[in-house]
């Protein structure tokens, strides 16, 4: 049986094992936890290996005039799709010319430099947006590169192991955007959920006081920051701005168009 | 044998982090991932030592820590300090009793998150908080309190199938046995 002595030098040893792990430097500290969360590796294998299974067997279930229905529908989408970059193809041309005819520089097409990533964990603590991607530092993955879906961004890479990320999505706090809306010169900062329950809904805030922002207007990175290149799909601005801070500016709440909540793949965009 | 029982424990740590981490169906519902440590560690300070405490803190919180954005380390003193406790005054409480397990799940569930994010604060750090954040307390809180009398029937049924029971001293007393002559 343990005595008093016994315990304090427990809790001490405790403490100071605790401290010392609490002190570490940020990239040691980062680096002890991807290995720690290694760990986990052979169970996210197991459980992509099920669900990939499970996937599979609802496949083989699937019934042929299903199949014939979804290759109807693909081969429409397809013809449509061809179509449309027909013409972006004429657009794209054209665009080249005027850049030749004003000498302006050719941006770069952040689409060439995606890598598809698969989304193996969430965060445990619900205090904090983050997610686990199976991409690492050997498939040339850094720190603070976007991170991005069809349907609109998703977040930035916050700490990087071998083979294994971890993304602060955009309904975190720590994920500020500075965000453009389309068809004004209106500029604010994305900084967080804006709801306690809905992560659909994110805070745009540092809007100009006088802003007549109106529901609906899409809202797409702007480019300025250094981190996420301009242009990438956001949101759309989901109510009438509200003045803070004595009016001098204004802010809204964005429906974000990712949703958050089902996130299976994603595209990191390298650099 | 009877280090199955700590074993087991620290095995249902590593595999409920790793559930937490990769199913979200609570997260879907209610917008809030349940954990499963407290209740875990309630459990623990019931009915093991307190080395198994220590050990359940020690790795169950480095577990969750590098899942999460956490500083490693953060969940470490919470678990420690809610099993502590109850291992201290173990002897005064009615572990049989389902309402004791479940006063025991709703405190240590309730106080494990708050205590974290007491703790990230005094670090600087910014854990996102609010209203959202008591709504998360209060379904974490009545979750524990569900799950630890489960817990304790899932475990206690475990125990009875793997874990050898102690073999109790024989009544007979050879002083007062009976011999009979021919």
């Amino acid at each position: 049986m343990l005595n008093k002595a016994h315990y304090k030098a427990l809790a001490a040893v405790g403490m100071l094992v605790l401290l010392l792990v609490l002190l570490l430097p940020r990239p040691m500290a980062d680096r002890l936890k991807l290995a720690v969360g290694s760990l986990f590796l052979p169970l996210f294998g197991l459980g992509r290996t099920a669900s990939q299974l499970t996937r599979d067997a609802g496949q083989a279930l699937t019934s042929r005039a299903e199949l014939i229905r979804q290759n109807e529908q693909l081969r429409h989408t397809n013809a449509v799709l061809q179509m449309q970059a027909q013409q972006t193809g004429a657009i794209f041309a054209e665009n080249e010319q005027l850049r030749a005819h004003f000498n302006w520089q050719r941006a770069t097409l952040w689409r060439d430099r995606l890598r598809l990533a698969r989304v193996v964990a969430r965060d445990p603590a619900n205090w904090w947006q983050t997610v686990s991607i199976d991409l690492g530092s050997l498939q040339g993955v850094r720190e603070d590169l976007p991170v991005v879906c069809e349907s609109g961004l998703v977040g930035r890479i916050k700490s990087v192991g071998l083979v294994r990320s971890q993304v602060v999505l955009i309904s975190d706090p720590a994920c500020k955007v500075s965000a453009a809306i389309e068809g004004t010169h209106e500029l604010g900062v994305i900084s967080g959920s804006a709801s306690p329950i809905n992560q659909t809904l994110v805070r745009l805030s540092h809007l100009a006081g006088n802003t007549a922002l109106k529901p609906g207007l899409m809202v797409r990175t702007s480019g300025s920051g250094g981190v996420f290149p301009a242009g990438i799909f956001i949101g759309r601005v989901a109510e009438d701005p509200q003045a803070v801070d004595f009016g001098q500016t204004s802010e809204t709440r964005v429906k974000l168009g990712v949703d958050l909540n089902a996130l299976e793949e994603v595209w990191v965009l390298l650099p | 044998m009877n280090a199955l029982s700590p074993i087991l424990i620290l095995l249902t740590a590593f595999i409920a982090v790793f559930l937490e981490a990769a199913f979200d169906g609570s997260r879907h519902w209610l917008g809030v991932q349940i954990d499963l440590l407290p209740s875990l560690m309630v459990y623990a300070a019931l009915s093991s030592s307190i080395v198994t405490i220590t050990l359940l803190a020690v790795l169950g919180g480095l577990w969750f820590d590098s899942l999460s954005a956490n500083p490693l380390g953060i969940t470490i003193l919470p678990l420690f300090l809610a099993g502590f406790l109850i291992y201290l005054r173990r002897g005064l409480i009615l572990r049989e009793q389902i309402f004791a397990r479940w006063v025991l799940g709703l405190a240590a569930s309730g106080f494990v998150p708050l205590a974290t994010v007491i703790l990230l604060l005094t670090l600087k750090e910014a854990p996102q908080l609010g209203w959202g954040f008591a709504w998360q307390w209060l379904v974490m809180t009545a979750s524990g309190a569900l799950l630890t009398p489960a817990g304790f029937l899932l475990f206690d049924g475990l125990d009875h199938l793997l874990v050898y029971r102690p073999v109790k001293p024989s009544t007979f007393r050879y002083d007062r046995q009976i011999r009979r002559g021919r």
